[in-house]
């Protein structure tokens, strides 16, 4: 139930967005997060967005998988 | 897909796993506490891949599993009695057993009652039908209760006055502190759920690193998230520290969602709550406050509200006189041990001998994210 898809806003109008789901389009309410913007990412759970994902995290948390794959330190 | 196929290369996953039996040396109990982990664990076949020193034990963390029999019941009354209602609910829901009906068997003997996607749904449906009373059935964790919070506001905003809400939501860490302090499992750490923790945040778990020294990382849901989220709590184990660690940082943060945790706080009061399996949990669930009450199902309806008959403290007890589990001794369902991680699902007698996703007994096999739905689903072959 607490199941959430990452999706791109491809559009917004008032507190609803139009966001791209794998190719399906889906309309997302905004009303719980600030800033949101078009080609941002965010995670849609029951019609809402509940936070936008952090592209700088997530290549960081990638480099670290990396790493620890490849017997670097941590 | 972005944020997807990354978090599930293969050949990074087997490595991870490699690397987590190089450093397990400890005998350790593991809780991931959140149902869509259980399924995505069960799903990627990541259990049986640990190390056997390593036991990968499932929790409370189905919404759908943990509402309490009694509170079905009432839901189902409910319908019963108010004919010209309609009734939203999400689609897990329908199937659960309460006493003696669900409200797929309601629906099937008439009852107007609806699955929504989003509890913007029930809005949707009320101003469609202004002449009916729209009543959404909300269960969920801290994930979907903003969402829930966010559509009462907008239905007070849009003046819409036929829609409700019978709220049934439930709060994850008390619930990790009741199956602590019951003392029935030796847990040494904690799986955190994802996307709790994004509205939450991660400094909720605290207090279960400083009072109960077990440590917790929050974990995304692809496989590579599960995997890499488990390395790291079995190094702490075996580095003897208890830290709460995120490492779905690319979502989850040290305070969560602070908007969405307004919102929550606006419509929103804690209160307790009656667990399915686990029995009443002090300060573990939300009602509506009361300058929302005309959006306020129970209130609005004049629903006799659940009696809390049993602390938690006599746990030991609700074997006997609790309506919940007395009818599952009636059905032989071990739903109640399943949800308190002291069975596995193949441990039920009637796990997938009567009891199979076709024809549930327990809502442990209803719910999709489900303990035993997930075992039943990706693990029943290599178990048998
Ligand atoms: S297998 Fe079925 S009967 Fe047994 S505990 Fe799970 S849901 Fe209940």
């Amino acid at each position: 139930m607490c199941l959430g898809v990452p999706g791109k806003i491809i559009e917004i109008k008032d507190m609803m967005a139009n966001v791209d789901v794998a190719g399906a389009k889906k309309e997302t309410c905004l009303m719980l997060l600030d800033d949101v913007n078009v080609g941002d990412y965010i995670i849609i759970h029951a019609g809402f967005a509940i936070q936008k994902v952090n592209e700088k995290e997530a290549q960081e948390t990638l480099r670290i998988m990396n790493d620890l794959i490849k017997g670097m330190p941590q | 897909m972005k944020y997807i196929d990354e978090f599930r290369q293969k050949n990074a996953a087997q490595a991870i796993l490699k690397k987590i039996h190089e450093i397990s040396k400890k005998k350790c109990n593991i809780m991931e506490i959140c149902g869509t982990h259980t399924h995505a664990i069960s799903k990627y076949g990541i259990r049986n891949a640990l190390p056997p020193n390593i036991c990968l034990i499932s929790g409370p963390g189905c919404p759908v599993c943990v509402t309490s029999a009694g509170d079905v019941n009432r839901v189902i009354e409910f319908s019963k009695r108010e004919k010209d209602v309609i009734l939203a609910t999400f689609g897990d829901m329908m199937r659960v057993p309460g006493t003696e009906s669900s409200l797929q068997e309601q629906k099937a003997a008439g009852r107007d009652i609806r699955v929504v996607y989003s509890p913007l749904g029930a809005i949707d449906i009320a101003m469609a039908k202004p002449e009916k009373e729209v009543i959404l059935f909300a269960v969920g964790f801290e994930t979907t209760v903003p969402t829930v919070a966010a559509t009462v506001l907008m239905a007070k905003d849009k003046g819409i006055k036929n829609f409700s809400v019978f709220a049934l939501h439930k709060l994850t860490p008390p619930a990790m502190k009741a199956l602590l302090d019951l003392g029935e499992l030796n847990l040494h750490g904690f799986i955190c759920p994802g996307h709790v923790t994004t509205i939450i945040g991660a400094n909720a778990y605290r207090f279960i690193a400083e009072d109960y020294h077990a440590p917790c990382v929050v974990a995304g849901f692809e496989p590579l998230d599960a995997i890499h989220g488990l390395y790291m709590l079995v190094k702490q184990l075996e580095e003897g520290r208890n830290d709460i660690e995120i490492q779905y940082k690319r979502v989850v943060t040290w305070n969560g969602n602070v908007k969405a945790q307004k919102i929550i706080e606006q419509v929103f009061e804690i209160c307790d709550s009656s667990w399915r399996g686990i029995g009443t949990i002090p300060m573990s669930g939300l009602r509506l406050k009361e300058e929302f009450a005309d959006f306020n199902a129970e209130k609005r309806f004049g629903i006799k509200s659940e009696t809390f008959e049993k602390p938690l403290d006599m746990i030991l007890d609700l074997r006997l006189d609790n309506g919940d589990l007395k009818s599952e001794i009636q059905t032989g369902c071990a739903c109640g041990e399943v949800l308190r991680g002291l069975l596995i699902p193949n441990q039920c007698p009637l796990f997938g001998k009567v009891c199979s996703p076709e024809t549930p007994v327990g809502p442990c096999m209803v719910s999709f994210e489900g303990t035993c739905a997930a075992y039943y689903k990706y693990e029943f072959l290599q178990s048998t």
